[in-house]
């Protein structure tokens, strides 16, 4: 009988405590998923509103009239938003390829065990660093037609063959790839590197006793091992060549001829530039759910790994 | 003889990569302390003339310094709210029971990955209608919401490190809740905090979309809008440009070489558990 008192006694005593502990976890979490709310997940579902809507923005006169699916009957038909679509889809294709090809090898390199190792990761961070209107600066006078050092580079004081890069439509687009290149790959290279600290020396040691060369032992130890880190740094990185902004604008404004032109770059120009707040909608809209059914396609491929490693 | 070859070969693969890195900028940095001239010439001049001409030129005609201010103060007020907020979400998600905790932090992780573009058009209606358009915290609040995955990410990260006992140490010793993370938990997780904040300073010095549309009016646009639009009466102003340009980048590329460490493991810790 006392025992029992005891018992239900302590019993309610610790539910209490994590019920408490619940209610301050709760309390300590809500500011930053209000946050959250109001300007992350409340924008998409307007954004989806707005897109059903005309609304013209130098015609506030006009209120907002609900078309229904017009805006994206419109979009159908766009050929600059189609061909804005496959820019988009080209340039996450080709500059994550180059950036996890270049950030596996600066992650090899930094993972090694030499003097002066941090100087040369700080150097190759740099880039990383550097803002991205900055980088499109310095590119974009790179590039240039007239004085640029690359064609000093390729053709001496030959002015005669000097060459206007970025009014090139092919020149332009590999222009905005190489300067995205340049300024992520360490940020691939630094989650690969996570990837490659796991990975015991001992593994490497037992290949070398069994005669394995460099490229086997790359190939069969090193490969499938920082698969996981690999998929992550591309799971980042596409979701992040999706919204390519910042070079497009200060490089090409989308030029030539549409070459560079890309979905967030078209969303801004339809909404901003010239504020057709409705329409321009859509295409925000069409960038969301892209980007989301990619990352969910990757976040199968990964397992929900990350979410349980963080959890 | 073969490892000395495979060492010599990766000695010059390594220079080969810090060169790529860094060189390119250098050539801006360069430009930016040459006179008009020699920004023209060719071949280029390689040495600088050491002239501040663009320095002061972007300080005079472009406003430099009025850029270098807003950014320090919505840069620096981002973090500021960030960190707090994630310093208090990152504790309850890695220490404390509670629901939802996969739910939430996914939820964080999809908020990381949203395109801008998605979100742009109703941020911008919501701060409109608040005549919020054009101010400081017009842009603050875009920022911390889009900041704060990765500010709880990492502060999550380290404190999930700290020994599990802490809590039950401090209980005993009558701390309640609040008081153990002010005086045992956040004091021992410092370095983490202070990566986080690294991190989300940069992430909101560097940010040009939001900023692109907020701040309209010159008098409050931060430094990469303002690099962004410079234009000559004729020409491109290159020389100025890579003086703001170069304003902008060395407390970034000091942050680097200063806390290169921390930031290697706060980005992987982003991604990966290191």
């Amino acid at each position: 009988m006392i025992f029992g008192l005891f018992f239900d006694y302590t019993v309610t005593m610790k539910l209490s405590l994590s019920a408490r502990e619940r209610i301050f976890a709760a309390f300590l979490v809500l500011p930053c998923l209000l946050f959250v709310a109001i300007f992350a997940f409340y924008p998409i579902l307007y954004s989806f509103y707005l897109s059903l809507h005309r609304i013209i923005l130098s015609l506030p006169g006009l209120k907002q009239p609900f078309i229904g699916l017009a805006n994206y009957r419109e979009l159908l038909h766009d050929a600059v938003a189609l061909h804005s679509l496959v820019n988009t889809f080209a340039f996450v294709f080709a500059s994550t390829f180059f950036e996890l090809v270049f950030g596996l090898i600066i992650a090899l390199i930094i993972n090694r065990h030499f003097s002066g190792r941090g100087i040369v990761r700080a150097a190759v961070l740099v880039p990383w660093a550097i803002p991205t209107v900055v980088a499109s600066q310095m590119w974009r006078f790179i590039f240039n037609d007239n004085y640029g050092l690359l064609n000093y580079l390729l053709f001496g004081s030959g002015v005669t063959s000097y060459k206007a890069w970025l009014a090139d439509p092919f020149f332009a687009f590999s222009a905005i790839v190489v300067a995205d290149v340049w300024k992520t790959s360490s940020f691939a290279a630094l989650i690969i590197l996570a990837g490659l600290q796991t990975i015991p020396d001992e593994l490497y040691e037992a290949a070398r006793i069994d005669g394995a060369g460099a490229w086997n032992r790359f190939r069969s130890i090193t490969l499938p091992l920082i698969k996981p880190a690999l998929l992550i740094a591309l799971l980042f990185r596409t979701m992040d060549a999706f919204r390519v902004f910042d070079l497009v604008f200060v490089m090409t404004q989308g030029g030539p001829a549409d070459s560079t032109n890309v979905l967030q770059f078209y969303g801004y120009k339809k909404i901003f530039a010239e504020g057709l707040m409705g329409y321009g909608s859509t295409i925000s809209v069409l960038v969301f759910l892209v980007t989301f059914s990619v990352s969910l396609l990757y976040i199968r491929m990964i397992g929900s790994r990350i979410l349980q490693e963080k959890t | 003889m073969k490892e000395r070859l495979e060492k010599a070969g990766f000695a010059v693969l390594t220079l080969f990569v810090v060169c790529l890195s860094l060189l390119p900028f250098l050539w801006f940095l360069d430009t930016s302390l040459k006179t008009p001239i020699d920004i023209t010439a060719i071949p280029p001049a390689i040495v600088p003339s050491g002239s501040f001409h663009f320095y002061e030129s972007a300080i005079e005609n472009y406003n430099l310094l009025h850029f270098v201010k807003n950014s320090m103060i919505v840069a620096g007020a981002s973090t500021l709210i960030t960190i707090l907020l994630s310093v208090f979400a990152g504790y309850a998600l890695a220490r404390l029971r509670m629901k939802y905790k996969g739910i939430i932090m996914g939820s964080f992780l999809l908020v990381s990955m949203f395109p801008q573009i998605s979100i742009a058009g109703p941020v911008w209606k919501i701060l409109q209608s608040f005549g919020w358009l054009n101010t400081y915290q017009g842009l603050v609040l875009p920022y911390v919401t889009l900041t704060l995955p990765l500010g709880i990410w990492i502060t999550a990260s380290f404190f999930r490190e700290l020994p599990g006992e802490l809590e039950d140490a401090a209980k005993i010793d009558g701390c309640g809740h609040v008081q153990t993370l002010f005086k045992v938990i956040i004091p021992l997780a410092a370095p983490g905090v202070f990566t986080a904040a690294l991190l989300v300073f940069i992430y909101a010095w560097n940010e040009f979309f939001f900023a692109l549309l907020i701040m309209t009016e010159k008098s409050y646009q931060t430094l990469p809008v303002g690099i962004a639009l410079f234009q000559g009466q004729y020409t491109m102003p290159w020389g100025e440009i890579a003086a703001a340009s170069t304003v902008a980048t060395v407390p970034l590329v000091l942050l680097v070489f200063l806390f290169q460490r921390r930031i290697v493991r706060g980005l992987s810790a982003g991604a990966i558990k290191g």
